[in-house]
């Protein structure tokens, strides 16, 4: 079977019509950032980016950027009607209050049992960084991922057991790969949707984790 | 009569002393105090301490501190924006203390706050969690993690007054209202000096918090 069956666009499109109007949501480096770009039209949705910014908009024109008005990617970004700045202590009270309806973070590993690692490759990690990874795993309402299903040399991300360091434990409930959309269950992992032209028994061969119809 | 404006930055930093532990607003490099921190390469200050989001990005700045061996421990969530900091701390010249960004915060607000610490579920059954005491808060692990004081903050902000008030603008707040409580000596470089008073209802750092501010042009904007 050849990859992907979803391209990052696409996933991207894929998750954004899962998002409700209204909810306050924060979008992780990567593909979830691509998020933004693809909310279904008449829905309003509230961007947060951790270092201080609600109603986030999408990057400026070329020529009129503002130089204070950046994303957690250090990105010129704009301020939809309605937004607000404030300082890290609130915006992370906003985090780890449970204030967020949703975190789309990217993962190196998602576990059977919701358990997330993007943050590091080892325990020896040479220059290890963390950023606000673990407080978004633990603090926002629900936590999706968006990821590529298998690593480039086709190890599969959805694993019975995380062998990277964890970011947080329990704290996915919902994956969206190239080639399905899989809760995590009491009893794991849970196909909500196939990707066209990807049957049951291709996921459960790229998966290493059981999954369930 | 009040007035904590001071005309240079190294009068600014006057009293800072090697082996400090300097509080660093900004995230990326906006609200980032790059005319402060070129005080502390001028002043030669070594052994210090640096607690700041980031570690910098390009030779300015932090990463020139680091270049000249004036940083002994670095404190930050997410250091991997500058070359000089990886090569640094491969070689084995910078001690490092990886904190997740909400608690790097939490713990500076429980410094400004005199808050002896506090459990957080971030980091929880993590390799961050090493050492640290672990309770159960409501059905879930948490871990007890401590405030986080410095001897001097250096901030940046918008404009400032004579108090000492400050006022940010846009994503420029981040870190520096908090670490503004958070020291024992807090400077503030702004863009623009008020000779009046700025308007109280747009304050965002009441003087109180602030010892010293000094105008500095602004690097926001220059530096990528």
């Amino acid at each position: 079977m050849s990859e992907p069956r979803l391209d990052r666009a696409a996933l991207a499109r894929r998750a954004a019509q899962d998002i409700p109007d209204g909810w306050y949501v924060n979008l992780g480096i990567g593909i979830p950032t691509q998020i933004a770009d693809h909310v279904p039209a008449g829905r309003e949705v509230v961007f947060h980016s951790e270092n201080g910014v609600l109603g986030m908009g999408p990057a400026p024109k070329p020529g009129e950027e503002e130089p204070w008005l950046i994303n957690a990617g250090k990105k010129y970004v704009t301020l939809r009607e309605g937004g607000s700045y404030f300082h890290h202590a609130d915006s992370f009270m906003m985090i780890r209050g449970g204030h967020l309806d949703l975190a789309v973070l990217g993962a190196l590993e998602v576990s059977q049992t919701g358990d997330i690692a993007n943050w590091s490759t080892s325990a020896n990690d040479t220059a290890p960084a963390v950023g606000g990874a673990m407080d978004l795993a633990v603090g926002a309402k629900r936590v999706w991922v968006v990821m590529e299903h298998t690593t480039r040399d086709g190890r599969s991300k959805l694993v019975r057991q995380c062998s990277y360091p964890l970011t947080a434990f329990a704290a996915v409930s919902r994956v969206y790969t190239n080639l399905a959309v899989l809760d995590v269950t009491a009893a794991g992992f849970a196909v909500v949707e196939l990707q066209p032209g990807v049957s049951f028994d291709d996921l459960q061969a790229r998966t290493d984790a059981p999954v369930r119809a | 009569m009040i007035d904590k404006r001071v005309r240079a930055v190294t009068d600014a930093l006057d009293g800072v002393k090697d082996g400090a532990v300097v509080l660093v607003g900004g995230f990326g490099m906006v609200g980032h105090p790059m005319g402060l921190i070129d005080g502390l390469i001028e002043l030669g200050l070594r052994d210090l301490t640096i607690v700041c989001n980031n570690a910098g990005t390009g030779t300015e700045g932090l990463p020139k501190l680091m270049d000249r061996r004036q940083i002994r421990r670095i404190i930050c969530s997410f250091p991997r924006t500058s070359d000089v900091f990886s090569r640094e701390f491969a070689a084995g010249r910078l001690e490092l203390e990886i904190v997740p960004q909400g608690t790097l915060v939490e713990r500076l607000r429980a410094a400004g706050a005199g808050i002896g610490g506090f459990y957080t579920r971030t980091g929880a059954r993590t390799l961050l969690a090493h050492g640290k005491e672990e309770r159960m808060i409501d059905g879930h692990p948490h871990i007890l993690e401590s405030p986080l004081r410095g001897d001097v903050a250096i901030l940046e902000a918008w404009e400032g007054d004579r108090w000492g008030n400050l006022i940010y603008r846009q994503a420029g707040r981040n870190f520096n209202p908090v670490m503004a409580a958070a020291a024992a000596l807090t400077v503030a470089q702004v863009t623009h000096l008020s000779d009046g008073a700025l308007h109280p209802e747009h304050v965002g750092t009441p003087g109180i918090f602030v010892d010293r501010v000094v105008q500095v042009a602004t690097s926001v904007g220059v530096h990528a």
